[in-house]
């Protein structure tokens, strides 16, 4: 076999049955990650058709999606806290669950959270893996050189009855981001960039790699930050190849190997990345260096401009009703528009880094008055961590709301939501029309950005924020 | 599944780009537990306004929309969130296939897996369907062809596999269960275990 690509490598070690020209590809999957949301109707197949789950040892599930970021104390209460239908939803994968064997970390589990971050947490996504779950930021586990990808819910149930997975080869994209970033300029602003650079579509039918320097010395939260939003330029998965750093972050987790497991795995993990002369399908070149903090400015992620830049013309009818949407002009900066909501948390920006980088914003000052800010840790272990460092505190003295892990008002099904015409910065992935909520407007943004707007009551360059 | 060999329908044209699953589907109507009686959450916040009544203007609102069942839509539609529930709420709506220059990976793979068929198209051909509303096609999944009132038949993308299942109604599950035996020698003999 020629010079081979990471990708290739992964998805050449897990092909049950190969590709042919009448049929695709049986992909083997190592790690089926589950939900509440796009469960319910693989279980109701499953159960039609008297199915057992192949492999309930190489599936975790948890409740993020329409789960309260209140304390649940007990299930009882569940009506009480979000909508009856989201609480026969959590009940049913509880259910689901028990039934099937399935290990579920729920409201009793400390190990609870947002289900792209507690894989990693937990040190069960790891190079080489193939990972899936019934959720499009799964890219998120590509930081660590697994194969992740989202997939629908009539997968879900393919996967829970066959562990496997029916799949054309797709395409690869090497993204390549050289130099070193600007202070105030986050691993949210370089995946903002890349998406404005090649267009929400931009990575349909392709797999992304991202190399170079800017993306090796990004730590593991940096790099699940990039992956995660691969989806938002149409590339099902993002991979970035294992180093010393994901070793590192790996090392001692509770579910990662262990003894002379972890050795046989780190030398496996060290073969994986990309062969010299490994070709791409295709190759785009980023000048970290260059970047500012970005802010979209539209109703999808593509739609970005440096914060310091204004909103560009469009020509399409498109373009025109997303601003309309906004209320933005075209010329007009985005800076300084007057803010209602500040979001930090999301699979995307809800890590401990990231509630760091808020924090040293938030420090010794205030939320504006009138500005709500909500502060949602990815999991309940980020939430314990971020409250033994005083994070908590510091949020909360300056006014921002401090919560239970879960996906929160990254897509409002939990009650967590932004009111009509209200504009939110948010450090979550998507600023589609009534996303944080119907008639809702979303500035996507890096958490300093976030934090800084939140202080300012609008929209605000982090910059001139950061101290020392 | 159904067996689909060909759709004729006249279009409804919806020529937003970028149109994701969020609008397809609103993330308030996924606390559900079953994939029935999503058509009344297709497009509703583009379809209804804050009293809940019908925006006349939307296209699918339109008179003319009655009983179109091919959806012509701007470019890389279905974007964004895995969620299955969009191509349930077209079909529950009485949506059978989707006409653009790009549809979004997940969405597509979702599609065919129920039988909603992803017709892609080059940039002229859409162009047109996007002038002409309400104009009767014929999606001919065998033919893999869309064919057009001035007898044009354009060929669009379809392997062979999505192509068979459409077809025969046959449902992917069967077929990889089929498999067990190769599934089961690659968990027994592979390099390493997860």
């Amino acid at each position: 076999m020629g010079a081979q690509s990471l990708f290739e490598k992964v998805w050449n070690d897990h092909i049950v049955a190969a590709e042919t020209s009448e049929t695709p590809a049986v992909l083997y999957i190592d790690l089926h990650l589950t939900h509440e949301v796009t469960s319910p109707e693989a279980f109701n197949v499953l159960a039609a058709r008297g199915l057992a789950v192949r492999r309930p040892d190489l599936t975790l599930a948890t409740l993020d999606h329409s789960t309260p970021t209140v304390p649940v104390k007990t299930l009882k209460e569940l009506d009480l806290l979000v909508e009856s239908s989201a609480a026969t939803q959590i009940r049913v994968m509880i259910e689901n669950c028990a039934k099937l064997g399935i290990r579920l970390l729920g409201f009793d589990s400390d190990q609870r959270g947002i289900v792209h971050v507690i894989g990693p947490e937990l040190g069960i996504t790891q190079p080489g893996k193939t990972i899936v779950c019934g959720d499009s930021h799964t890219s998120t586990h590509g930081a660590f050189g697994a194969l992740a990808f989202g997939i629908g819910t009539t997968e879900v149930a393919h996967v829970l009855a066959s562990q496997c997975l029916l799949q054309r080869k797709p395409k690869t994209l090497a993204v390549n981001v050289q130099g070193r970033l600007q202070p105030g300029v986050t691993a949210k602003d370089v995946i903002l960039a890349i998406i404005g650079r090649i267009g929400v579509g931009g990575g349909t039918g392709h797999v992304i790699e991202y190399r170079g320097s800017a993306i090796s010395a990004l730590s593991m939260d940096e790099r699940m930050t990039v992956c995660n939003m691969s989806i938002e330029a149409g590339a099902r998965a993002g991979m970035i190849a294992p180093d010393d750093t994901t070793i590192q972050y790996l090392s001692g987790r509770p579910l990662a190997p262990q003894g002379r497991d972890w050795e046989s795995a780190v030398r496996r993990w060290r073969a994986l990345p990309c062969d010299a002369g490994a070709r791409f399908d295709r190759e785009v070149d980023v000048d970290a260096s260059v970047l500012a903090p970005m802010v979209t400015f539209g109703t999808n992620p593509g739609m970005v401009v440096p914060i310091d830049q204004p909103v560009p013309a469009g020509e399409t009818a498109s373009f025109a009703k997303s601003l309309a949407y906004m209320g933005v002009e075209a010329g007009k900066p985005m800076l300084g528009r007057p803010v209602d909501v500040v979001f930090i948390g999301s699979c995307t920006n809800s890590r401990l880094s990231d509630l760091r980088d808020a924090a040293q914003v938030f420090r010794g000052r205030k939320v504006s008055a009138g500005v709500r800010a909500l502060v949602v840790p990815g999991s309940q272990a980020i939430k314990k961590q971020a409250e033994a460092e005083g994070l908590d505190q510091v949020f909360m003295a300056a006014g921002a709301e401090w919560r239970e892990s879960g996906c929160s008002m990254c897509l409002g099904m939990n009650g967590d939501t932004v009111g009509r015409g209200q504009l939110c910065v948010s450090t979550s992935n998507r600023n589609f029309e009534g996303r944080q909520g119907v008639g809702a407007r979303t500035v996507l943004a890096s958490p300093l950005t976030a934090a800084a707007s939140a202080v300012a009551g609008r929209v605000a360059d982090p910059r001139q924020y950061l101290r020392g | 599944m159904e067996k689909i060999t060909a759709i004729t329908s006249r279009t409804v044209v919806l020529p937003s780009t970028d149109t994701d699953t969020d609008q397809i589907v609103p993330a308030r109507f996924l606390t559900t537990t079953t994939r029935k009686g999503l058509g009344k959450a297709l497009f509703a916040d583009w379809r209804f306004d804050r009293s809940g009544a019908p925006v006349a203007d939307f296209p699918l609102n339109r008179p003319s929309a009655q009983g179109c069942s091919v959806l012509v839509a701007g470019s890389n539609f279905g974007c964004g969130s895995s969620r299955e529930h969009a191509p349930w709420a077209l079909l529950d709506f009485g949506i059978r296939a989707v006409v653009s220059t790009e549809i979004a990976d997940i969405f597509r793979g979702n599609s065919l897996k129920n039988g909603l068929v992803p017709v892609i198209v080059d940039k002229a051909t859409h162009g047109w369907l996007l002038e002409n509303p309400g104009v009767e096609v014929t999606v001919d999944v065998s033919a893999r062809q869309l064919r057009l009132p001035d007898g044009r038949a354009v060929e669009f993308p379809l392997d062979s596999f999505s192509r068979y299942c459409l077809l025969n109604g046959v449902d992917q599950l069967g077929y990889l269960l089929s498999r067990s035996d190769a599934i089961a020698d690659f968990e027994r003999n592979r390099a390493w275990q997860p």
